[in-house]
């Protein structure tokens, strides 16, 4: 022990890490925080994961286009803990998204990004966006077929920008079409260029909460006046604040230690997602869909009027990164309670509903055909004519069964037509199926007189 | 003579010149390496994927083919698939696979002859015209032709919309 203390000794006399470090650690913050303020720390303890389980996974991953899939699922099924360090690498992602999002409505909410905390919002706001950036580019890197089709649908919504956007999609493909070129570039992305970035910000972002302090909780008698705060701020730590450790420090311990455990957990009981397909992209029979915390901007791409969709892809995340980084230079003032910002809380409430709302539709995606749709038998048939059996036959195979469903069998795409006959006549049936309708393909070049028939006569037996 | 003003000024500004300079000289051809696919001329080859008999008149079916310039280590990534369609008068037409929405790859029903996309339900008729859905403009064409018995695609870069 004695040896140990010498040690430190030599190397503090000649760091003076004691005197760097001490500061920082017994640096005073408001009382009586609580446990609203362990977000921005957990996501640290995230983040630790990782870096660390990233580092681990880039000692076997191959980042080559024609080896990748098959490293991974070496990675998942032969080596020595790779099938939980894979699941942590991937639960501590999702866990980021979580934590991030629960930071930034934290917050908005306790009005923390009023004076003199502005910029590290908005370094938050670009924290978030690499965070995402991080978790897309991460998918990819699984390269199995829903990678590569990802890529491909990155590259497609980045060449809606106006002038340079084919040069942005050549740019994501890292050539003329997804191939040799574009996992390598991926990889430098997920592993160097975004990291080196988030590792700037944080820096930037834990340096500005030392500079002006932890936000106070917040107290409707006590607006934000950038004129008087930061004296009233330092008064009221001279005869309040206590030290950040342990006082305050312990909070973010238990709480990001506990988060870390359910990373663990979850990595543990479910393990790494199974990889699709290979990344062949001559296999058509695929499926693509973002991992869950894009699902609801899935949603949104299939749900936009005709039209206005490369408004939507290329202006939507620019409004909504100018109206999240313009926020605190707008509002830097006043009241932060909650209870006195009743349209803070509104918006959080009604963003938070539209996104779950979103993702719920986006797990669902009735918009698609149910290509896994169980073939509609025969047996529903209402009324067992011949004609009526052969169009329930033809429903089934001509298609129109992945987008219609009938007694609860079939997608969403379109109406429902157990009872259509009670909505429709036969006539209207046979129009609607002949020319097609908003949103209905028409079958008129594709069916012959027979099947028409049989099938109408199969829908119109569909009635109360 | 250290100690003018004049000296410091000219010092300070030489100093952030050649740091500039010396940035430069990193940046430059780092950045060049970096944009590098944008300036590649656009690769086009024509690849053969099958005798003419092998397909059969109103058909539609999907056929593979090497990507026009893939690099060594592409692996199986360096192919593309499209769908090759022989018209009743048999003539040949070569439908890109992508979706002209977001590029998803879409499916060829035979039976409903109906191209569907899987991602967020674009429709095509059999010739490629829309027929539902999100999509802005019908699926792209490769160009083909018939060289000494064989269909030929011309292999080309995947379509932007």
């Amino acid at each position: 022990m004695r040896f140990l203390r010498r040690a430190w000794e030599w190397f503090d006399a000649r760091t003076d890490a004691s005197n760097v470090i001490g500061p920082i650690l017994r640096h005073r913050v408001p009382p009586r925080t609580g446990w609203m303020y362990v977000f921005g720390s957990a996501t640290l303890f995230v983040f630790l994961i990782q870096i660390f389980t990233g580092i681990a996974l880039a000692t076997a991953y191959v980042s080559s286009a024609g080896q990748a899939y098959e490293s991974l699922q070496w990675i998942t099924h032969q080596a020595f803990l790779g099938h939980l360090l894979r699941g942590m690498h991937y639960f501590g992602a999702s866990a980021m998204v979580l934590l991030v999002g629960i930071h930034m409505i934290r917050t908005f909410l306790t009005g923390s990004y009023k004076f003199p905390r502005e910029l590290n919002w908005v370094i938050g706001v670009i924290l978030l966006g690499l965070t995402i950036l991080m978790g897309f580019t991460g998918q990819l890197l699984r390269w199995d077929q829903n990678g590569v089709w990802s890529t491909v649908v990155a590259a497609e919504q980045a060449g809606r920008v106006p002038w340079i956007g084919p040069w942005l999609a050549r740019l994501i493909l890292g050539g003329q079409t997804v191939g040799g070129a574009t996992l390598s570039r991926f990889f430098a992305y997920h592993v160097f260029f975004i990291p080196a970035l988030i590792f700037a910000m944080v820096a930037l972002h834990l340096g500005l909460v030392l500079r002006h302090g932890i936000s106070e909780k917040p107290s409707a008698s006590h607006p934000v006046d950038p004129k008087t705060y930061r004296a009233w701020y330092e008064g009221m730590l001279q005869r309040e604040g206590v030290p950040f450790w342990p006082d305050a420090a312990w909070r973010d311990v238990v709480f990001g230690v506990f988060v870390v455990a359910c990373v663990v957990w979850l990595a543990w009981h479910f393990g790494a997602p199974e990889l699709t397909t290979p990344p062949d992209p001559t296999i058509i029979q695929a499926y693509p869909r973002p991992d869950w915390y894009l699902l609801w901007y899935f949603a949104v791409l299939a749900q936009l009027p005709h039209g206005s969709e490369t408004y939507v892809i290329v202006g939507a995340p620019i409004l909504a990164g100018i109206c999240l980084v313009i926020l605190p230079l707008v509002f830097n003032r006043g009241q932060r309670s909650p209870s006195r910002r009743p349209w803070a809380v509104a918006s959080i409430v009604i963003i938070v509903m539209s996104v779950g709302v979103l993702w719920y539709r986006g797990v669902k995606s009735p918009w698609s055909p149910d290509f896994n749709a169980r073939p509609i038998s025969p047996a529903i048939a209402v009324t067992p004519t011949p004609a009526v059996i052969e169009g329930a036959h033809l429903f089934s195979v001509k298609g129109c069964e992945y987008c219609h469903s009938i007694e609860g069998l079939g997608g969403h795409r379109g109406p429902d037509l157990t009872m259509v006959n009670d909505r429709l006549t036969e006539e209207q049936i046979t129009l609607r199926i002949l020319n097609g309708a908003h949103n209905m393909p028409a079958f008129a070049s594709s069916l012959k007189p027979p099947e028409v028939t049989a099938l109408v006569a199969f829908l119109t037996a569909r009635k109360k | 003579m250290s100690e003018s003003p004049e000296r410091r000024n000219l010092l300070s500004k030489i100093s952030i010149a050649l740091g500039c300079a010396g940035a430069a000289l990193i940046g430059v051809p780092v950045a060049g390496f970096l944009l590098a696919p944008l300036f590649e001329s656009v690769a086009r080859k024509w690849r053969s994927v099958g005798a003419v008999g092998q397909f059969a008149n109103g058909k539609t079916v999907e056929v593979k083919f090497e990507d026009p310039s893939p690099v060594a280590w592409a692996g199986i990534t360096g192919q593309t698939g499209a769908w090759l369609r022989r018209e009743p008068t048999g003539e040949f037409v070569a439908f890109a696979v992508n979706c002209t929405h977001l590029g998803c790859p879409v499916r060829w029903l035979a039976d409903a002859e109906l191209f569907m996309c899987p991602c967020h339900g674009g429709v095509y008729y059999k010739d490629g015209t829309v027929a539902a859905g999100p999509p802005p403009r019908p699926l792209f064409k490769y160009p083909v032709r018939v060289q000494n018995g064989q269909v030929q695609i011309l292999a080309s870069p995947t379509p932007i919309t």
